[in-house]
């Protein structure tokens, strides 16, 4: 967090002393910054961690669009074509998310990929339960969850 | 080159559109239903917004199309889980093809409590929480 907001300063002073007041000038102030703060870095113990959040971050955007691509198609041609090839049903998965935000921004992200639908929280937080359109290798779709929920977690941790 | 790019765009969006509105009229139940049209609609609209980004080259536009990426993906999924919820939580029936649900066994209709299944003798007693209803 300390990281984000150094970051920030340092792109609003670049465009205050460049005197260019364009959003283009922000990203190339935000990315300098973002340069200083990693040369800084092992320096600094409030910036620990800081540097390699942002090829996460990168990493995990790229590992979810390719999930959202894949899935999305396998779910357009079971609709298109005649007979089901689905097996729904739903699934209790054990959650490692522990306060409300992370189950919040895990239960979001399973529902944002397609072929998996977060139904509802258990009373005490352990469990939640998916309703999944291919249950056909429930174990494999099990890992698939669990990947992108220690991936996602990874992002706040 | 850029054309072509933005031309894949444009209709990889309205072909997802196309088949989340497909999918609303073929698919068995609403959880079913829900999957296609809020993913496939949300994957449609954010190619089409890349498109438009591309097409206007202008950072105000560009900002806006990102606004409009971000707002969706933040919202659809949200809206997704509720109705699925209800529908589920009020009895809409699941496709006769389902093969399980984990979830009846532990849901109680009349105290609308949702256990874990991972009880124990120590936790196996509800304690009153923060947002019960009073």
């Amino acid at each position: 967090m300390t990281g984000a907001i150094w970051n920030l300063l340092l792109g609003i002073a670049w465009v205050v002393l460049s005197g260019d007041f364009s959003g283009l000038n922000l990203v190339v102030g935000l990315v300098f910054g973002y340069i200083t703060l990693v040369l800084i870095e092992p320096q600094v113990e409030a910036l620990k961690g800081y540097p390699a959040r942002i090829p996460r971050i990168l990493r995990f955007l790229g590992f979810f669009i390719k999930e959202l691509v894949q899935a999305n198609l396998r779910v357009g041609f079971d609709i298109l074509t005649p007979p089901w090839h689905m097996k729904p049903g739903v699934i209790a998965m054990p959650l490692e998310a522990r306060t409300e935000l992370e189950i919040a921004m895990v239960a979001n992200l399973i529902s944002l990929t397609p072929g998996t639908l977060s139904l509802d929280v258990s009373d005490d937080r352990k469990v939640l339960y998916i309703h999944a359109m291919f249950l056909d290798d429930e174990e494999e779709l099990r890992r698939n969850l669990k990947e992108m929920e220690s991936r996602a977690l990874e992002l706040f941790r | 080159m850029i054309e072509v790019v933005k031309g894949t765009l444009v209709l990889a969006g309205a072909l997802f559109m196309l088949l989340a509105a497909l999918g609303i009229l073929r698919l068995p139940d609403l959880l079913t239903r829900m999957h296609a049209t809020t993913k496939a609609a949300a994957l449609g609209v954010i190619l089409i917004m890349l498109a438009v980004a591309l097409h206007f080259a202008e950072v105000a536009v560009a900002a806006r199309a990102f606004a409009i990426i971000i707002f969706v993906v933040m919202t659809a999924p949200v809206a997704a889980h509720v109705i699925g919820r209800a529908g589920y939580f009020v009895g809409s029936k699941l496709w006769s093809g389902t093969v399980k649900d984990e979830l009846r066994p532990n849901y109680d209709p009349l105290t609308h409590e949702l256990k874990s299944g991972m009880e124990t003798q120590a936790n196996a007693k509800r304690e009153p929480k923060h947002n019960d209803p009073p």
